[in-house]
């Protein structure tokens, strides 16, 4: 059984916690005793039958407003997979927690009101998805049972979509009418809506294919921690513990230790506390070489003839998650995986409309929520990939000196 | 599914190394919060896989309330034996007396609250940084919204409004003096995961896990375990019945099930076609009030 984590996007009005709730729920995977307690404050709240979207507002400040703050994680399965999902809020004050909820999503389930059609915030959601290169999107076309189910309306709204969608470069479009309200098309294929043949939500959740793993070229891992045991038995032991970020590594291997450069062979690799012949992404390994190298936290180990680029001044977008805006100067800890260095924001060439995709001069400091596109230099030579080819290697976060908040999700360029 | 590629245990587990790897590089004085229980048993045994072939590097850490069943407590140290880990115990009790707090009263008196007191000590006599837990996001809905690196200002206290962006698996553990982060690598773990991964690593668990004959007072449709530290009425029908334990906390607070599961597999059935959650079912203390979950962690709550 394989897992998929995915995301669910909508704002206040889109009934994005009802969709989810009715996903657990017709999926039977809602408990006896959280129905009760979901009937209580249903009744509570004098609203009639259950309340579907109380199942994830898990912050009391939440239910009392009835909208979601954070971004909130969820878990079920059916027989065909294991599913986690980062229910995370869409208005526009909050595409910082959308950001975080969509940096480990395989999918985006973006959810349109079938009477407002393809709004702002559908765009908005669209770019973060583009931006952080989302492999699957699921256009949810939602409150069909307001519209009475018409096809025409279903059929108008896709119509508008696909221009964005390729406008934006999203490859892996698909498109389900659905009430959440109801339940049609989510688990269950709908009755009202008999003019659409295509699949339920839930089936195509469990059959789509997502290319996890996929890249088996480009070798990357980076050290976590040595592990030195210094036992008698183990006196000479020293293993490189870190994941395979990408590729896969053998046993034999010409490597190259990044940035330093210096070449060795891999002598020995554990997975798991096992000796293994070979290892791949995202395993967690151990790689002894067999040369005597100082190496530490935060190096890469690269197999010979397929190396990433090793600079110090870079061409990011910054997605801003800070309260204290940015201004070109500032100086910031930059985390890339388990490397930390000491970084400057050179210059911020431009803010991206992330309603519209413009590119905006920036006049003031960066803001909250705002994306940008920005020139950084660091204090020694960082290890990357471009985003797009290598998320894993292509990403990172800065963090204030000071406050030590994680302000900024960075996308190398 | 193809040869590089991880079924969702692994790639859970794969997970929760790299986060106990983390915490072993980025913080100074990390330890792990032990309770005897099987989602810290999960734990330590993916510490073990983590630093092999090293010894983990950081003790196991149990706040024990005195109040524990005692095969969870021989199980700990067994456990630690085996793997010459350093073991730190403190008690509740101690701290009960050294700062004159009030037990707890009624029939169920838990001290499961009282435990943040100790912990609070425990993390400032050892100078703890980081301190390891089992929580599960799926366990309540307050820790569906914590991260996987939670801070905590000088008194333990958890702001859910402050929390920092989690991106990737980019984590980002500064802090301030005073300041320790909460670690939960097996937050996106379910209670079935945990169970099915127990079952695949063949990892032993104490026995009260397994059905057996036990005394027992039936409570508000709850079987409570009879022991010196509830209250037993006159009033109260003591009956011996066949149980097992789904969690295992405090006796005073955890409630056992009815079951004739007596293999892994047997319990991982019953638990596929159980239709109430964990906590519902077991945790008499979470009840209270819908939010209860959420105070105790503002307040420091593991």
């Amino acid at each position: 059984m394989d897992l998929l984590r995915f995301i669910t996007a909508g704002s206040v009005d889109d009934g994005k916690s009802t969709l989810i709730g009715r996903l657990l729920y017709d999926s039977k995977n809602i408990m006896v005793d959280q129905l009760e307690v979901l009937e209580k404050q249903t009744k509570n709240k004098q609203a009639g039958s259950i309340d579907l979207a109380l199942l994830t507002d898990g912050l009391r400040a939440e239910r009392e407003q009835g909208i979601t703050i954070d971004v909130a994680y969820r878990y079920f399965s059916t027989p065909k997979r294991k599913f986690i999902i980062a229910d995370a809020p869409g208005h526009v004050q909050y595409t910082r927690n959308m950001i975080t909820g969509a940096s480990n999503a395989s999918l985006i389930i973006i959810l349109i009101d079938a009477r407002q059609g393809v709004a702002e915030q559908t765009r908005r959601h669209s770019i973060i998805a583009s931006l952080l290169n989302i492999p699957q999107v699921v256009v949810a076309i939602n409150k069909m049972d307001l519209v009475e189910y018409s096809q025409d309306t279903y059929n108008n709204i896709v119509i508008d979509y696909a221009k964005v969608a390729s406008q934006l470069g999203l490859q892996h479009v698909t498109y389900i009418p659905i009430s959440a309200l109801n339940g049609d098309n989510i688990v269950d294929a709908s009755e009202t809506m008999p003019w659409y043949e295509g699949q339920t939500l839930l089936n195509y959740l469990e059959t789509v294919q997502v290319e996890t793993n996929a890249n088996l070229d480009d070798a990357r891992m980076q050290v976590q921690f040595v592990i030195r045991p210094q036992t008698e038995a183990l006196h000479d032991y020293r293993g490189y513990a870190g994941k395979v970020l990408s590729g896969v590594y053998k046993k034999g291997d010409s490597v190259k230790i990044l940035p330093a450069g210096i070449e060795s062979t891999i002598a020995s690799l554990e997975v798991n506390g096992v000796a293994v012949e070979e290892a791949f992404a995202p395993q967690p390994v151990v790689i002894q070489l067999a040369d005597d190298i100082d190496i530490s936290r935060g190096d890469t180990i690269v197999k010979l003839g397929n190396e990433p680029k090793v600079e110090n001044e870079l061409e990011v977008l910054l997605c801003w998650l800070g309260d204290k805006p940015l201004q070109a100067g500032n100086k910031y800890y930059l985390q890339h995986n388990s490397r930390l260095i000491r970084t400057v924001v050179k210059e911020v060439s431009y803010k991206l409309d992330v309603n519209t995709l413009s590119q905006q001069p920036v006049t003031e400091g960066v803001k909250l929520n705002e994306v940008v596109k920005a020139t950084i230099k660091t204090a020694s030579p960082l290890v990357f990939d471009a985003y797009k080819t290598l998320p894993a290697t292509g990403s990172a976060i800065l963090i204030d000196e000071t406050s030590n908040s994680t302000v900024a999700a960075v996308l190398i360029q | 599914m193809s040869k590089y590629q991880l079924d969702y245990l692994e790639q859970l587990e794969a997970e929760s190394i790299h986060i106990f790897r983390e915490v072993a590089a980025q913080f100074e004085r990390p330890a792990l919060l032990f309770s005897g229980g099987k989602d810290s048993i999960t734990l330590v045994h993916l510490a073990k896989k983590a630093f092999a072939p090293g010894k983990i590097p950081f003790p196991l850490v149990h706040i024990d309330t005195g109040h524990n069943f005692p095969e969870a407590l021989n199980y700990r140290d067994q456990l630690a034996k085996e793997l010459n880990a350093d073991l730190i115990v403190r008690q509740v009790g101690d701290t009960i007396k050294q700062r004159n707090l009030t037990e707890p009263k009624g029939k169920f008196a838990s001290r499961n609250w009282l435990q943040t007191y100790t912990l609070l000590d425990t993390i400032e006599e050892f100078g703890f940084d980081a301190c390891i837990g089992g929580a599960r996001r799926d366990e309540e809905k307050a820790r569906a919204k914590e991260r996987i690196f939670s801070v905590r200002d000088e008194f333990g206290q958890w702001d859910p409004k402050l929390q920092r962006p989690e991106l990737w698996n980019v984590f980002n553990g500064r802090i301030h003096k005073g300041e320790n982060v909460r670690v939960f690598p097996i937050s996106n773990w379910t209670e079935l995961d945990i169970w099915n991964y127990i079952r695949k690593e063949k990892i032993g668990l104490p026995s009260i896990y397994f059905s057996h004959d036990r005394e027992v007072l039936l409570h508000e449709g709850q079987y409570v375990a009879t022991s010196p530290f509830i209250q037993i009425d006159d009033t109260d029908v003591v009956l011996t019945k066949r149980v097992r334990y789904r969690t295992v906390g405090d006796m005073t607070c955890t409630a056992a099930i009815e079951s004739n599961a007596s293999t892994l597999d047997e319990v991982i059935h019953e638990i596929t076609a159980a239709r109430i959650s964990e906590r519902g079912e077991t945790r008499i203390d979470d009840r209270v009030t819908e939010a209860a979950m959420e105070d105790r962690k503002k307040n420091g709550y593991f």
